[in-house]
Order: structure tokens, then sequence, then C-alpha cells
């Protein structure tokens, strides 16, 4: 269904879908441009401050590594902020996941089991926070606050809160090796983003991700079936939880109920200072992706100078304010606008 | 598309679903194949012999971590060797409410020695004053009360300590190798707690008295991620890196896995706590672990054992004194490759 068939339908009683990126492209860039100016800025520092580190292939490689779990969590929290809600479980989803594709019983299954493991659960209990918050009309918040205190009780209950190491070599093997001299981390990370970003911008799923957070009613009228969009928006980002948990097991050799700490909060944070609007309806994912690697090379520029993490953490929360007041700003603009 | 299609999509579909949920459910065993978890319990000494019977009342912070439940895992087992010793073991809680109200249980079951690990020190020394004033002794185990009236005898680890020995161990190793000014790094754990910044203190104290220096360190969180995520940056800081000393051996396997995915060799890696996964890695020899400081759960069955002696008016034997010790610091051993065997019985599962 095209955009104009959409807003002819809705009729004038309510307000036509926002339109695909034709009136906000112009904020949305300006925005790009200066969040990138941002990271342009940091990579100028690290390379001034470490000019024998900064720039090799190695600390490249690292920062993208590190990027990558909480990038792909990103990516999923995009598509659940632009369609109106929150996502506040990710982080424990991700753990649950990681507990369960790692216990004795799925690696003695092998490494295909693994996998399937840690994405079926990472989908399944997306899918449980989408239908409770659009057929149990559970609000987004207290839906996904039930499922981050839940999903990381069972991962501790399973795990019996040990550090479960990984035996599978298969398994290790093909997650931490490389394909082509990138390692097999970052093509994960560069095929979900790529993926995302075609789904979100090229597909009717997209647009229509777009038209329920823009106008729920709306889209309801125009014929959009909300509730069950809605749903498949929260599995999405829980499948993004599973394929970052398969990414953080690797990465540590271990599935821990420990894993994904925090990552909720990084993961709204790189979002919303990627021009995302916390009200729904507009978003960027190239935005996301440049708010995640400002958050991982500016951890690695403090670990590379030798600095205390509490320095770090100001500077974010700088950063992340400064990116909310840019946000205010281009509101204002696009409101006069229209 | 047709009704009838429809409803075989979605019998389909349905079907699907409740397969992956039973592959998913068969995947949440843990069952290990039998290996050996005896918990460590202490040798038997010139008081081994049953002496009058004796209950000792039990109460720790909830099993959370490795460590913790190895805590409490050896009381039990220690407990259990002696004919003439009851235990009375309380569920372990993270309320401190509720362990205040367990530890007045045990004071009203009249046991005849308590042996506490609070959860928060400070806010159990009430309670340990308490039974002291009913006339329990109590044997304090590891974090410790605000005041010594709270206890009879104190038993725990030596924080100071394990950053000194592990100082020790990598300044040796370094002039044994002949590296004139070595690179030595430091991940260590949570920065806010008094624990890690004692020991981050006696590790700098004692290199600093063979004349090395700290280099690049990081603080990580005591999970295997953000030990993962801290040492792949701490690499990248070092392009050369000739030691590296981290405070827990959970967060270990983090460290090491990021050391792996980095390729990088030819430094000696030092660890912390004395996991069984690391001793075992020490014993197999593989790069880059080469030892690590024990801190090391077994105080808990060594005060199950003072407990015992206390409550039957013993004194610890081949020590002069009439009684037992009112203070006990564990040492805090560094386990290589020529040794593990020894305290391979000590090591506990992270």
């Amino acid at each position: 269904m095209t955009d104009q068939a959409e807003s002819v339908r809705t009729g004038s009683a309510v307000e036509p879908l926002p339109p695909k990126e034709k009136r906000s492209n112009f904020a949305l860039d300006t925005r790009l441009i200066g969040l990138l100016g941002v990271l342009v800025i940091l990579c100028v520092v690290g390379t001034v401050t470490r000019p024998d580190q900064f720039l090799t292939e190695g600390n490249i490689s690292t920062i993208l590594r590190l990027a990558a779990a909480i990038g792909v969590v990103s990516v999923g929290m995009t598509f659940v902020i632009i369609a109106g809600g929150i996502d506040l479980s990710v982080g424990s989803i991700l753990a649950l996941s990681s507990v369960w594709l790692t216990t004795l019983a799925t690696q003695a299954y092998g490494p295909v089991v693994m996998v399937l493991c840690g994405l079926l659960v990472g989908l399944g209990c997306g899918l449980v926070n989408g239908i409770l918050i659009s057929y149990g009309k559970v609000v987004p918040f207290i839906a996904t606050l039930a499922m981050l205190v839940a999903a990381r009780g069972l991962a501790e209950r399973i795990s019996g809160r040990r550090t479960q190491v990984v035996s599978n070599a298969g398994f290790l093997d093909f997650f931490r090796g490389d394909l082509l001299g990138i390692p097999v981390l970052i093509w994960m990370f560069a095929l979900v983003f790529a993926v995302g970003w075609v789904v979100l911008n090229r597909t009717t799923f997209g647009r229509r991700t777009f038209a329920v957070g823009g106008n729920p009613e709306a889209s309801r009228l125009a014929g959009i079936n909300v509730k069950r969009h809605t749903a498949l928006v929260y599995g999405v980002a829980g499948l993004c939880c599973g394929i970052a948990a398969l990414m953080v097991v690797a990465r540590t050799t271990a599935g821990a109920s420990t894993n994904g700490l925090l990552y909720e909060l990084d993961a709204i944070a790189a979002v919303v200072i990627g021009g995302t609007l916390l009200t729904g309806g507009r978003g960027s994912l190239i935005g996301t992706l440049i708010g995640v690697l400002i958050f991982t090379v500016l951890s690695n520029i403090f670990t590379l100078n030798n600095l205390d993490t509490d320095i770090q953490n100001i500077a974010k929360g700088v950063i992340i304010v400064l990116a909310a007041l840019l946000q205010f700003r281009s509101v204002k603009k696009t409101k006069t606008s229209t | 598309m047709t009704e009838q299609s429809l409803h075989r999509r979605r019998f389909l579909l349905g079907g699907a679903a409740v397969g992956a949920g039973a592959l998913l459910t068969a995947c949440t065993s843990n069952e290990a194949p039998a290996q050996d978890n005896a918990a460590n319990v202490a040798n038997a000494g010139a008081n081994s012999q049953p002496g009058t019977p004796v209950t000792i009342g039990f109460s720790a912070p909830a099993a959370d971590h490795g460590w913790m439940a190895a805590i409490t895992k050896n009381a039990r087992a220690q407990a259990q060797k002696f004919s003439e010793v009851t235990l009375n073991a309380t569920e372990g809680t993270n309320d401190v409410n509720q362990q205040i109200s367990q530890v007045e249980t045990l004071i009203n079951a009249k046991v005849n020695v308590l042996v506490i690990l609070p959860f928060d020190g400070k806010a159990l020394t009430a309670v340990g004053q308490q039974a002291m004033d009913a006339g329990i002794q109590v044997i304090n185990l590891d974090r410790v009360f605000d005041t010594p009236l709270a206890y009879r005898t104190w038993i725990g680890g030596d924080n100071y300590r394990m950053g000194v020995n592990a100082g020790n161990y990598i300044a040796q190793q370094m002039k044994a190798k002949n590296i004139a000014s070595p690179v030595i790094g430091e991940v260590a754990g949570i920065d806010s707690l008094p624990l890690t910044q004692e020991r981050s203190k006696g590790f700098k104290d004692a290199l600093a008295r063979q004349g090395f220096a700290v280099g690049p360190r990081v603080a990580a969180e005591f999970t295997p991620e953000s030990g993962e995520k801290q040492t792949s940056n701490l690499l990248q800081s070092a392009p050369k890196l000739d030691a590296l000393w981290n405070h827990d051996d959970d967060q270990g396997v983090g460290v090491i896995a990021a050391i792996n995915n980095a390729n990088r060799k030819n430094f000696l890696m030092v660890g912390g706590a004395g996991s069984k996964n690391a001793m075992n890695l020490i014993k197999s020899d593989a790069e880059p672990l080469k030892a690590t400081v024990l801190y090391s759960p077994s105080m808990a069955s060594s005060a199950i054992s003072l407990a015992r002696l206390l409550g039957q008016g013993k004194g610890a034997g081949d020590f002069a004194e009439h009684e037992i010790p009112a203070e006990i610091t564990t040492y805090s051993a560094v386990v290589t490759k020529e040794n593990v065997d020894k305290y391979m019985d000590v090591g506990f599962d992270s």
C-alpha cells in the first residue's frame, strides 16, 4: 500500500500519516552531520592522544567488535522506539539467551542447536513482551520492566548463577574466527544493520512501523493491524537480543546471568542521541549506529589514555544531554515547518 | 489468500512453536557428567577426637555467585566431618533485615556458637553484640563487624596481601626474565568497593618496593563480559605488555577470552581468588594464565572447626595459648604450575 493511498483512506478526520521522511529529512540530516562531527572529533582526539595506537587495524577491529553486541541490540531498540514503544528488557533477554544456549544440555546438541536456542529464546521473550503490550494492553514500560526482572531471574535459576564456559570448539571457532580477513562478529553486525536498514526504509513493514509510532489511530483506520504489528516489532527486538547473545558468548567464551547488564540504558542512549524520537514515528538507524560508535570510541579513548572510568561516565552524560538539546531544537523546527 | 490455506498456515505455525518450545525446554538442563565436587574440609589434627556435642548456628548471604556458594558448601561439609557437631544453617539472604532476624532466631534457639558472614558488617554489628551478650560466642567470617565487641574471633581473607603477593610474584618473574622496565597492567574489580581499593593498593605498594609501577589499569565489574570488554581496550592501549594482574577469576574468564581474541602472547597473567577453572588452566600450562593468588572460601571450613573448638573450650593445636586466637587472617598463597595439585582441593566453581 502506498503512502498516498493510506492518507487518502484515513480521511480528513485524522491527521495524515507522516509522509516518507520528506519533510523531516533536512532536520534529520543536519543532526546526523552534527553527530558524525562528534564522532570525527572523538577520532581526532584519539589520534592526537595516542597516534601510535588509535588508528591501527587492531584497535579499529576491537572498537567494532565491542560495538557489535550493543549495536545489534540498538537496531532492535530503534524499531521499538520508532513504533512508539520502549523496551527495558533487552539486557535481561540477552542474559537469558546466553545462559540458555550454554547449558550443558544445549552444548551436547552441538553448535547449530546452540545458535537456534539463542535466537528462539530471544524471539520468544520479545513476542511475549509484544503480546502483553498489544493484546494485554499493558504499558510498554511496565511490561518490559517485568520482563527485565523475570528474564534475569530465570537466567540465574537456569545457570545457578555460575559462569557456564563454552567447551564446544565448533561454536567458538566459527564466531571468533575471521571471514575474508574480517572478524565474523563484524560481518554479523554489518548484516543485521543492513537488513534492519532495508526493512525499515524500503519495505511495508518499515513504513508501517513509522506509521504506528506516528499515529496509531490513523494507522488502524488505514487498515494496518496495529496490534499484530506492535507485537512483531517487539519480536524483532527480542530476536536482536538473541543474535547479540551469540556475540557475547563468542567473545567471552561463557554464558552468565550477568551478561548484558545495563544494555537497555546504553541502547536507549544510543538510539536517542541518534535522533530517534522517544515519542515515536521518527528515527534513523544510521543515527543509532553513529550513537553506538560514539560511546564505544569514547570508552576506547579513555582506556587508551589510562583514564578513570568516572570521568568517562561524566563525558557520556554530557554527550547525551547535548544530543537531547539538539533534538529539542529540531523538533521545534519541524513543528513550525509543518 | 484463501481461508483454508490460512488455517493450514496457522496450524503449521502453531506446530512449529510447540516443537521449538519442547526443544528449548530440553536445553535447560545443566546436569554435568559425574565429577568430583567434594568440598574442601580441614585436615584432622590432634583435636579431631570427638568431644562434647556442639550446636553451631550458621548465617551467610545468598549463594549468588561461585565464591559465596562455596562458602556455604564448605561450612556444611566441614560440620558433617564431626560426629558431635550439629549445624543449624539458615537460608542465605542478601536482605540485611532478614539476616538480622535469622541470627536472632539462632540466638533464641540457644545454639552454642554462631558463625556469621554478614551481608553488611556494619548493619549486623548490633545483632552480633546481642549474641555475645547472651553468652553465645560469635565467629565473624570475612566481612568484618564494626567492633570487636560483636565477635569472639574473626577469620577472613586479606585483600591487601592478595595485591602484595600478586605484585611480588610478577616482580620476581620479571627479574628472572631480565626485563628492565616492564609494562605491568591491572584489571581491577568494582573500583568503588573498599576491597578492590585494598587489592590495588597492595599491588601498587609491592611493585613500588621492587622499583616497578602499575601501567595501564582498567576496572571491570567482576563479570566475564565486563572483563572481556575492559581487557580488549587495555590490550589496544598497550601494544607491549609484560604482565597483567586480574583481581578475580570469574571475571578472568572474559579477560582470557579477550587475550585470545586479540591473539596476544608472551606475557604473564596472574589471576585472583582461586577458582577451579583458573587452577585447571594453570595446571595445563596454557597461555597466558600462569598463577593465581588465593582468596579462598576454605575459610568457611576453618570457621566451623574453630566454632567447634570454641564450643568445647579447646585451644588451637600446636599453639602455646590455651585459647583460640581473636583474629585469624587467611594467607593469599600464590598458586602456580608447581604447586597447583596441592591447592586443587580449595578451587571453587565460579
